[in-house]
């Protein structure tokens, strides 16, 4: 049986993981959840009932309120306010945009690298082969957070006072040098497997140039494992650069994640308002949570064996 | 073993020289440090005169050389933003950080193991299932989350612990320690726990997946024919063949311990070393950088190194693939 997806070589379109959201209801959840989260960050600039960080719209008539349904809430402030006034929904939709959109870009960067590198690693073999794992070997035994910090603080040093733009790639950066070696080696022990294999070394002896015969013949066979690495990493990416953000180092203070609200909050919980750290808190959670149950069930589709 | 040993040190040193040259890199290009040490407005003479004390003219090599010399002694140079040698400043924030970790460690191989053998020896039980999503939670969320959640439990809500600083220490010589007093140890509960929860967690769920396999083994279906009591063939036979794939990860996880508590200390306004190095980050103080850069470098090199040397000795499969190869 031949799929249009297994003849474009993209074999790993089959697995087909919304066959399998719908027979979980878990999984289910998680995706509407997911995109309502979705919908919600990337929909904030015209979703939000307030520009957050626009600070002639703020009123600090309106600080410090407790979330609607508590006693001295206001119904125009949902999920209440906090300290300048600002309505904790906005800044959540906003903040949760810009944890997405680092998380995403660290993640598409390292797995440009990883895949590269990992495919000219089982290609070139040799010395090359053995370099290129020497420092994947270093680098996976330290703890990705203690990478992320280090890189992330030579960025700044090398770059004090950078502007806004070149502030993120400096974080997005110092993520994707965290991350990368994780690809490279899952790319490099399926690509090593597969060129072993009888249909690729044919396709070699026919004269087949390296770069054709990863494209057609490699990469697809590699890009389930490869993708589902990658979805699981996008929530990795997000608490760490959460993580970094609430230490005071990472997303500009002009443009904040939700690791920089629940710092912001963090100041605050200590009297009470609890609501300022507690919903990015929240969001953070949940964001992470259904990224890790989406990617584990995906997993888990592609592996024949649990099926 | 001999070439095994030496393979592997070389390749620990070799991490280290690296890890060294990157933060020499930092000390001699980020930043002039000529103009850190004298200001804008000095004259070109004096300048001159510096470089040639400080041996900024000579070659990047010897220089190089100079600074590995200088930092295997402990010698970081002064800390741009007190004024300080960085030696100084690491020596008084490490007793903190030690001890953290140290009560943090215990925590979780204290716990973590017993919690694995039990959640394997009476799996489908309710309490055990809820111990699981727990563990599950404890390996996700990211540690200044559950830092600030015990916070806002424990301190805020109910009054028990206090949530940040050491509380009282006594100085025993160069060393400062909370361990000696009712209020250091009231302070050092909640960043231990904080702490201790991923290992803990982790090792827990790492602890009852072997246990699982091992209590399958044909070894163990014997020992229990035996008439063997249940708690000898749990802890005796079972538990030390479940430890063998156990305590590599457990070793490396107890020296992700020390860059972990940068988060715990900075939730908790512990006065530790990574408290240290984050304002360094903040204030791009180099050699305090470069110097913290070092010495986590040294903890995880020699660690790994150990963990090798464990994994060797404790698996015989590993020793004679490796005499075949």
């Amino acid at each position: 049986m031949k799929t249009p997806a297994r003849r474009r070589g993209l074999a790993w379109l089959d697995s087909d993981p919304w066959l399998d959201v719908r027979r979980s209801p878990l999984l289910a959840l998680s995706a509407l959840v997911l995109g309502v989260i979705l919908v919600a960050a990337f929909g904030a600039p015209w979703l939000a009932p307030q520009a957050p960080f626009d600070l002639s719209a703020l009123s600090l008539a309106d600080s410090h309120l407790p979330p609607a349904w508590a006693a001295d809430g206001k119904p125009a402030f949902l999920l209440g306010t906090d300290d300048l006034g600002r309505d904790l929904l906005s800044a959540l939709m906003h903040g949760t945009r810009t944890s997405l959109l680092v998380g995403l870009s660290s993640v598409a960067l390292s797995l440009l690298i990883g895949v590269t590198v990992g495919l000219v690693a089982a290609q070139a073999g040799g010395w090359v082969d053995a370099l290129l794992m020497r420092v994947c070997d270093v680098m996976l035994s330290f703890p990705p957070i203690l990478l992320a910090l280090f890189f992330d603080g030579l960025g700044r040093l090398l770059l004090p006072q950078a502007p806004e733009l070149l502030a993120f790639a400096v974080l997005v950066l110092a993520l994707t040098l965290t991350d990368w070696v994780r690809y490279a080696r899952t790319v490099r022990a399926m690509a090593r497997v597969e060129l072993g294999k009888g249909h690729v070394q044919a396709a070699r002896l026919l004269g087949l140039r390296p770069g054709r015969l990863m494209r057609r013949h490699v990469l697809p066979q590699a890009m389930g494992p490869v993708l589902v690495l990658a979805t699981l990493q996008v929530a990795q990416a997000i608490t760490t650069e959460a993580t970094l953000s609430f230490l005071g180092i990472g997303v500009p203070p002009t443009s904040p994640s939700l690791g920089s609200l629940i710092r912001h909050g963090y100041d605050f919980l200590n009297a009470g308002e609890w609501w300022i750290t507690f919903f990015p808190a929240a969001a953070l959670v949940l964001l992470s949570l259904c990224i890790n149950l989406l990617g584990d069930g995906w997993r888990e589709a592609l592996n024949p064996r649990l099926r | 073993m001999i070439s095994f040993l030496l393979r592997r040190l070389a390749q620990a040193l070799g991490v280290m020289l690296v890890v060294g040259f990157v933060a020499f890199s930092l000390f001699r290009y980020v930043g002039d440090p000529v103009n850190n040490l004298l200001g804008q407005d000095a004259t070109p003479v004096e300048r001159a005169r510096l470089r040639s004390d400080l041996g900024l003219d000579r070659p990047a090599a010897w220089q190089f050389a100079r600074f590995v010399g200088r930092a295997v002694q402990g010698d970081f140079g002064f800390s741009l933003r007190q004024g300080r040698p960085v030696a100084t400043l690491m020596a008084e924030r490490l007793p903190a950080t030690v001890e953290l970790s140290l009560v943090a460690a215990l925590l979780a191989l204290g716990l973590g193991i017993p919690l694995g053998v039990r959640s394997a020896m009476h799996q489908g039980r309710p309490g055990v299932r809820w111990g699981l999503l727990l563990s599950l939670a404890g390996v996700s969320l990211p540690t200044f989350l559950v830092g600030i959640a015990l916070i806002e439990v424990f301190a805020v809500r109910l009054h028990w612990l206090p949530s940040f600083g050491r509380g009282a220490t006594v100085s025993l010589g160069p060393w400062t320690t909370g361990l000696l007093t009712a209020d250091g140890w009231r302070h050092l509960v909640l960043p231990a726990l904080t702490l201790a929860v991923y290992p803990l967690a982790l090792i827990m769920r790492l602890v009852r997946a072997d246990m699982l396999e091992v209590l399958r083994s044909e070894h163990l279906r014997f020992a229990r024919a035996r008439g063997l009591p249940e708690h000898v063939l749990h802890y005796r036979h079972a538990l030390r063949n479940t430890l063998v794939p156990v305590i590599p990860v457990v070793g490396l996880q107890l020296g992700g311990l020390i860059a972990f508590s940068i988060i715990t200390e900075t939730v908790f306004a512990w006065p530790g070393m990574g408290n240290l190095f984050i304002q360094a980050v903040q204030f791009a103080d180099v050699p305090v950088m470069a110097a913290y850069l070092c010495l986590i470098a040294a903890v995880f090199v020699s660690l790994n190194l150990v963990v090798d040397l464990l994994e060797w000795r404790l698996d015989p499969r590993l020793r004679r693939a490796k005499v075949s190869a």
